[in-house]
């Protein structure tokens, strides 16, 4: 165990809140698209992959600025999703769960494999895009890109959360979530809706994307994995559908990584996501902020 | 009546097996093909057991590699540690005569059974609390089991940790290909008996299912263990047979693949997924040299499977022998799974 001194665990907290913060906005997408068709989009960690390679060729080979690439690779993702969605998953939202739950496993692995058929399995590396200043807060190193990792977040959050709560948009996706049919009977065009979600969700997790390839400098075709599965792990543990939930199960989750490797265990730090996953499954489905629903006959 | 079927099938099996056989003797076929025929014979018994948890029972399950790792494990160990004391004991009492080859056959085939117990120990373990979950939040959880058990293995230095696990090869073909006919003997039994048809009827409508007095907690589990314990056996065959047991040949990506053998077969149907397994295999064998166009056609096979023909190739139906089929009784044709 390294010495265990406040510093030690305060930069340990701020790296947790970095990759938190991550697994927070991919987990986002899950939640939302969970929320409105039930369906976990195994995609959704390589549309974040694909985000991260629009973001590097903006920047590495068009050389634009970091912000106008982070944009380019949102809509550009959100037009991948909206793809997504119309050729994969429309035929099938009257069909069985099984069937759309390999329909997504069918795309993530599409996704991988055309990635890596299309631009070669060997890794990337992002130019730096931000100077590597390291700012001395007291005991703290808070590293340039720890800022921008979480202004961004937080901006998308307060941005989705604004969208969600206040647009019509928002409020159709809210009434499409509660009850579908009673949606379209209000004369909401859930298809669009539906569409709009996964826009919205994609562009969130090619903000992820950019923010990864840009923080740890390499990308890969399969980068989308791992930290797809975790920030399900993150959705289901604040709870799947709940937009807030996604958020905080996000930065648990991020906590909880950076503590165990803190602690001298980082080769069973995905162990750990996973046994969390089944714990919370095993004792609150819901999670943390969900609400117990009894199951009608 | 039965006997005949029966009888039919035997002699078409020992038919295969001579035919192969012979050609392996004589040098036609080449190691290659052998090593495909084990291939095949290790993912139809995996097929099978995923078979009975997602096509009978309709419990989905993306895990399953983690079972056959466990039981790739355990056999692999059992072997290492007592086959050379156990062959030195033999050779001191027998010599080196056909009896101590016998004797140590038996052995190799009791360390497959330690495999297939030791996995279904773990299907049982995660079956009883897990199987409270359905669908998708069941599949994830098997999915973080699987990877779980993938991090443990990689992680424990006493089971060879990331290096890998090596294993002495004393499993040839013949011995996959019986154990493969043995496998589906009793899969096709389990299914055409009460406790099937207890898990068929939990597939169709769960609460229905309970309502008529079936216990389904329990014949979930019991499905669940029976699929880890095909698992297990066939992951024992494959650490007998190719030299090395390695963590990550049993990821996720693993799960998946028996996964698409099973639903492009035909969930809830024997000798689809036979079929599936067997086609699959030979795909991925043939499209070894380009690994990311494999891949792509698996995926988009896949999807253009879910949109047209969500049940797999056969759905639920059988294969039967053509001039039998006016005494079958036809109604054993499944409706829509339910998931």
């Amino acid at each position: 165990m390294a010495n265990l001194s406040v510093e030690f665990v305060l930069q340990q907290l701020l790296n947790g809140i970095s990759i938190g913060s991550i697994y927070a906005l991919i987990a986002l997408g899950y939640t939302m698209v969970y929320g409105i068709i039930q369906l976990i989009n195994f995609a959704h960690g390589d549309v974040m992959m694909i985000g991260a390679y629009v973001g590097w060729y903006c920047t590495a080979v068009l050389h634009m600025p970091f912000l106008p690439a982070l944009l380019t690779a949102m809509l550009a993702c959100s037009l991948l999703g909206v793809v997504i969605e119309r050729v994969a998953y429309k035929p099938l939202r009257r069909s069985t769960r099984l069937a759309a739950l390999i329909t997504a496993i069918g795309v993530s692995f599409f996704l991988e494999y055309g990635m890596m058929f299309l631009v070669s399995p060997q890794t990337r590396t992002f130019p730096p895009v931000f100077p590597q200043t390291i700012y001395h807060v007291g005991p703290l190193n808070i590293k340039y890109g720890d800022i921008v990792i979480i202004t961004v977040t937080l901006a998308l959050m307060a941005l989705l959360t604004l969208v969600v709560k206040y647009t019509r948009i928002g409020k159709a996706m809210r009434a499409v979530s509660f009850d579908k049919d009673a949606a379209a009977l209000m004369g909401i065009d859930v298809n669009n809706v539906i569409s709009a979600t996964f826009a919205i969700g994609s562009a969130l997790a090619a903000a992820a994307g950019v923010l990864i390839g840009v923080y740890y400098n390499t990308i890969g075709p399969l980068m989308g994995i791992m930290p797809g599965l975790k920030a399900f792990v993150a959705a289901v543990l604040g709870g799947i559908g709940i937009i807030p939930g996604a958020m905080l199960g996000g930065l648990a989750l991020g906590l909880t990584e950076v503590l165990v490797s803190a602690a001298g265990f980082s080769t069973w730090r995905d162990a750990g996501a996973f046994l969390i996953l089944i714990v919370v499954l095993i004792v609150k489905p819901t999670g943390l902020l969900g609400a117990n629903t009894r199951e009608k006959v | 009546m039965r006997w005949t079927k029966y009888l039919i099938w035997l002699t078409a099996a020992a038919a295969v097996y001579g035919i192969v056989y012979l050609l392996a003797h004589v040098g036609i076929v080449s190691r290659f093909f052998l090593l495909t025929m084990v291939q095949i014979c290790i993912y139809i018994i995996m097929a099978l057991g995923l078979n009975l948890i997602t096509g009978f029972t309709g419990q989905l399950s993306i895990g399953h590699a983690g079972f056959m790792s466990i039981g790739a494990y355990a056999t692999g160990i059992f072997v290492v540690t007592f086959g050379k004391p156990v062959s030195a004991a033999l050779t001191e009492l027998w010599g080196d005569r056909g009896v101590t080859d016998v004797a140590y056959y038996i052995f190799i085939l009791t360390s497959l059974a330690v495999g297939a117990l030791a996995a279904a120990l773990f299907g049982l373990l995660l079956g009883l609390p897990t199987l409270r979950l359905r669908g998708d939040y069941l599949a994830i959880a098997t999915i973080g089991f699987g990877e779980i058990v993938r991090i443990v293995l990689l992680n424990t230095k006493a089971l060879g940790g990331a290096s890998g696990l090596p294993v002495k090869q004393s499993v040839d073909w013949a011995t996959a290909y019986w154990l493969m006919l043995l496998s589906v003997v009793l899969v096709y039994n389990f299914v055409n008996s009460s406790h099937g048809r207890a898990c068929i009827s939990i597939r169709e409508n769960e609460i229905a299912a309970e309502t008529m007095g079936i216990n389904t907690t329990k014949y979930k589990v019991m499905a669940f263990a029976l699929g880890a314990c095909f698992a297990g056996l066939a992951g024992g065959i494959y650490a007998n047979h190719m030299y090395l047991v390695h963590p990550n040949s049993f990821g996720f990506l693993k799960s998946f693949e028996i996964l698409v053998m099973v639903v492009l077969g035909g969930l809830g149907s024997v000798t689809g997924c036979i079929l599936g397994a067997a086609v699959m295999t030979i795909m991925n064998n043939v499209l070894a040299p380009f690994p990311e166009l494999r891949m792509i056609i698996i995926s988009v096979l896949l999807v253009v499977m879910m949109i047209f023909r969500p049940n797999g190739l056969m759905g639920a139906t059988e294969l039967r022998l053509p001039f039998r089929r006016a005494s079958a009784t036809g109604a054993e044709e499944g409706s829509g799974h339910d998931l």
